[in-house]
């Protein structure tokens, strides 16, 4: 595994400390490193199961908007920040499977470091309530 | 490729007896390859000294900075190639995200700060803003990435007939740690330093010093051995010594840091100026 930049390594640092749920992805969407309160989001410890593929993300819970209807994966928080470079915040329901559904509010900006070069995602959430 | 340390000292420099063995000058460190070919790394106060080595022969100065702290740009204004009409000389470093070299430098070299304009000196002067990645200096191949230090801040990772040094004087990638275990992964600089025969790192502070200077942007030399270790680099030798610190109390630190060095298996070199080494 390749060091990654430095500024994914300060954000994953930063992250590491704070009590919002994160989820740090590289260029690729792949995350790459999540904080230990966002494993209610994700249902799994990244000291346990280490980064999750782009791929393997998708299966791990279900979202739609607030109304219920399915979401394009286009207009997901992470890949609008990650493939049209924008920062973008919204509210979604979420769920893990077999779990119950939770009201999150979502915010996602996108990780463009020195020199302009794109370097991944930032994903935060804030679940409202469960319902 | 021969290494030369002209300025080993961190953050301001250190005058009297008790800095004589390891030197008051801030960092700067001469790289000599190619014949006519000067490469600095840093315009520390060492800088100066280093300038009145450069003789009609050379025809090109190449100067790598690191970062723009004072603290390693501070004999620019001092250094004879700059003086020298029509001397081919390259300063390279860090733009930032909305500035580039130049007008990062001029904040330094204009008035009232200094009194001369970077656009008077009467050297040809090429600023570059360095590229991340790979380069070409003469016959040395550099690498360029950024590291953790307050503002942007590089290190360098420069080979020649497949020998490396890797240089990063300012620097701290023990910041987030609970405890400093590198990864290969998660750890800056460790791509720079990987496999270098030598490495010439941050060794600020002693372990008590670094628990109150957290996100200063140094090291204490306990990491620098660990990281020098993770990374397996042929030679350590330390640098960026506290202005505070005195010979027989770096010789302490370091006889220390030997005891470690035992297991570290890293052979440790005291950044002392004036010290030249073949990589
Ligand atoms: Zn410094
Ligand atoms: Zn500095």
């Amino acid at each position: 595994m390749a060091q990654q930049p430095l500024e994914l390594i300060l954000l994953r640092q930063l992250a590491s400390y704070l009590a919002v749920p994160i989820w740090v992805a590289d260029a690729e969407g792949n995350l790459i490193y999540y904080n230990e309160p966002a494993e209610g989001v994700l249902g799994r410890r990244f000291d346990e199961a280490g980064e999750i593929s782009l791929a393997e993300v998708g299966g791990l819970f279900e979202i739609c908007d607030q109304d219920g209807n399915p979401m394009p994966p286009n207009e997901l928080p992470l890949a609008v920040a990650l493939f049209e470079g924008r920062p973008t915040h919204g509210k979604v329901k979420m769920r893990g499977f077999g779990k119950p559904w939770m009201r999150v509010d979502v915010t996602a900006f996108p990780v463009e470091g020195q020199g302009g070069r794109v370097l991944g995602a930032a994903v935060l959430f804030w679940e409202i309530a469960a319902s | 490729m021969n290494v030369k340390l002209w300025g080993t000292r961190g953050s301001v420099p250190s005058a009297g007896h008790d800095f004589v063995r390891y030197g008051g000058n801030t960092s700067c460190v001469e790289v000599q390859a190619q014949e006519g070919w000067v490469t600095v790394l840093d315009a520390g106060s060492g800088v100066r000294a280093l300038g009145e080595t450069v003789g009609p022969e050379i025809t090109r100065v190449d100067l790598l900075l690191s970062h723009l702290h004072m603290d390693h740009i501070q004999g620019l204004g001092f250094f004879a190639p700059l003086f020298t009409p029509d001397l081919d000389v390259h300063i390279w470093g860090p733009a930032s995200t909305t500035l580039d070299m130049r007008e990062r430098l001029a904040r330094y070299l204009s008035p009232p700060l200094f009194p001369v304009l970077l656009r008077d000196l009467p050297c040809k002067l090429t600023l570059h803003n360095t590229p991340l990645g790979n380069f070409e200096v003469g016959s040395l191949s550099v690498e360029a990435d950024l590291i953790c230090h307050p503002g942007p801040t590089l290190g360098y990772r420069i080979t020649e007939g497949g020998r490396t040094l890797a240089y990063m004087p300012d620097h701290e990638p023990a910041l987030g740690f609970r405890s400093f275990q590198p990864e290969k992964e998660w750890t800056s600089g460790f791509k720079l330093a990987e496999g270098a025969d030598v490495l010439i790192h941050d060794a600020q502070y002693t372990n008590d010093e670094y628990e109150g200077k957290i996100g200063w942007g140094h090291s204490a030399l306990s990491h620098t051995l660990i990281l020098a270790k993770a990374a397996a680099v042929g030679r350590l030798v330390t640098f960026h010594h506290d202005p505070a610190h005195t010979d027989a109390q770096l010789d302490q630190f370091h006889a220390d840091a030997e005891l470690e060095c035992g297991e570290i298996d890293v052979p440790l070199i005291p950044g002392q100026e004036g010290l030249t080494l073949k990589v």
